[in-house]
């Protein structure tokens, strides 16, 4: 029998060590898997690497996790956020190391981990300075740059509606970049509001197949900044 | 062609930003599918000609993005890429950040608009970062789309806030892409990059083509019919 389900957040992210590469899902706070990470700041683990969009909003979520200085590195397309210093202020210190990598670059890697493909070459970023120490080849007259795929130990998805399985469907631009990180990471850890029996979704509409996903938490309800800032 | 330094050229007034938009607008053709940049671009949803059809993409996931919302109906997993609450329109559609981005680098859209920091003659573009020692880098999802989209648009002030023309011969600033604009939408008037320099299209009402000549860094072509010389 498969059921994926476990009983709440702390036992969820229990056994993330320190050191851990993990990918959290979220494009701003659209997807964001913020009961999993403050979660994960409750459990303790260090010296992370975080794989994301964004660096985190307010002192909340992502940018609690890199506030409470449990973050080495962050690979990431856009560290700047309307509200948040939490990031630059470290990285000014010299306290957090950053790989900026442009967003479908990202994009393209973490799917690319998730499918098996080690490596692939895109035009992004040619003739720019994130081009610098990579592999450039022509192919038919134009120049595309080496990429690695990116893989993680955990990957935090935040969904709309999860069964048994780990079927899972997202809501809206919450999707962003969740579906790619369930694929490529080994242990791949779900928050949703509605957790169900497996049927209850239907299979022409699952966005993110349950052999992705390892553990499903219901949580209560969707934490946004407007209700954290106004606590 | 000329640098002269914002004390040597007085401020013209040129195009407001909306109506820089609606010039853009007006450009787009009919069926177009269409990612606007963050900034000045944004407006030029605003100003898409009622007789078309525009399908505009987001890069965080959405086809058909519709206007903002009234407040009491923002959703806050329904946002641009600039993270501003939005709407669907009919025909809209959701899909995850690989799909969008083979959407931009694979070439399947039509027209991207995009703000600048400088824009050089031979359609390089710098729009990520200053090059500020003590900036923190964020790229975002600029150069996947100078690299992939049909047809990029600059929309932007002719020159900086210091009167620093923004039109130069080459990029001082890091570069997004090389080689990637093709028509530049500025406050005094509208150039394709062409083989030798910026080729003007046409001016703003009350601007001379000795005013741009001295706020642009970089050779200015008049490809003008002699006729519509004296248009503005």
């Amino acid at each position: 029998m498969i059921d994926k389900r476990v009983a709440d957040l702390a036992y969820a992210v229990a056994d993330i060590a320190d050191r851990s590469t993990i990918m959290v899902g979220g494009f701003g706070e659209a997807g964001s898997p913020v009961e999993l990470i403050h979660a994960l700041i409750d459990q303790g683990a260090a010296e992370l690497t975080v794989i994301s969009n964004n660096t985190g909003s307010g002192d909340f979520g992502l940018a609690a996790l890199i506030g409470a200085r449990r973050v080495a590195k962050v690979v990431c397309s856009y560290p700047r956020s309307a509200g948040s210093t939490v990031f630059s202020d470290l990285y000014r210190a010299g306290l957090i190391e950053l790989e900026l990598v442009p967003q479908g670059t990202l994009a393209e890697r973490i799917r690319a981990g998730g499918a098996g493909i080690a490596a692939f070459y895109t035009p992004t970023g040619v003739a720019t300075a994130l081009a610098e120490g990579k592999e450039q080849r022509v192919f038919d007259g134009q120049p595309y740059l080496l990429e690695r795929a990116l893989t993680a130990d955990v990957a935090l998805i935040k969904a709309r509606a999860a069964d048994w399985h780990g079927n899972l469907v997202y809501n809206k631009t919450a999707r962003n970049f969740s579906p790619l990180m369930a694929a490529a990471a080994s242990t791949t850890i779900v928050e949703a509001t509605a957790v169900d029996a497996p049927g209850t979704l239907d299979p022409e509409t699952v966005v993110t197949p349950g052999i992705f996903v390892d553990r499903v938490v219901q949580v209560a309800d969707f934490a946004y900044e407007p209700v954290l800032a106004a606590q | 062609m000329s640098d002269l330094s914002a004390s040597k050229v007085g401020k013209l007034k040129g195009w407001t930003r909306n109506q820089m938009a609606a010039l853009a607008a007006a450009d787009i053709a009919d069926g177009s599918y269409v990612n606007l940049g963050i900034g000045i671009p944004e407006l030029i949803a605003h100003h898409i000609p009622p007789d078309r059809e525009i399908v505009l993409h987001t890069e965080n996931g959405l086809l058909g993005m519709g206007p903002a919302p009234d407040p009491q109906a923002v959703d806050p997993d329904l946002i641009n890429a600039g993270k501003k609450p939005v709407t669907t329109l009919p025909g809209a559609s959701f899909f995850h950040h690989a799909d969008s981005f083979a959407m931009i680098r694979g070439g399947h859209l039509d027209l991207c608009v995009l703000g600048a920091l400088e824009v050089a003659a031979n359609g390089g573009l710098a729009n990520w970062s200053t090059g500020a020692t003590d900036a923190v880098p964020a790229v975002g999802g600029a150069m996947d789309l100078v690299s992939g989209v049909k047809a990029v648009h600059i929309l932007t002030s002719h020159c900086t806030k210091e009167g620093s023309p923004k039109l130069v011969e080459r990029c001082t600033r890091p570069l997004t892409g090389k080689g990637v604009v093709n028509r530049v939408y500025t406050d005094l008037a509208i150039f394709d990059i062409g083989a030798a320099g910026f080729d003007l299209v046409c001016l703003a009402p009350g601007v001379d083509f000795s005013d741009v000549i001295e706020r642009t860094a970089a050779p200015v072509n008049d490809i003008r019919p002699k006729d519509e010389r004296t248009w503005t």
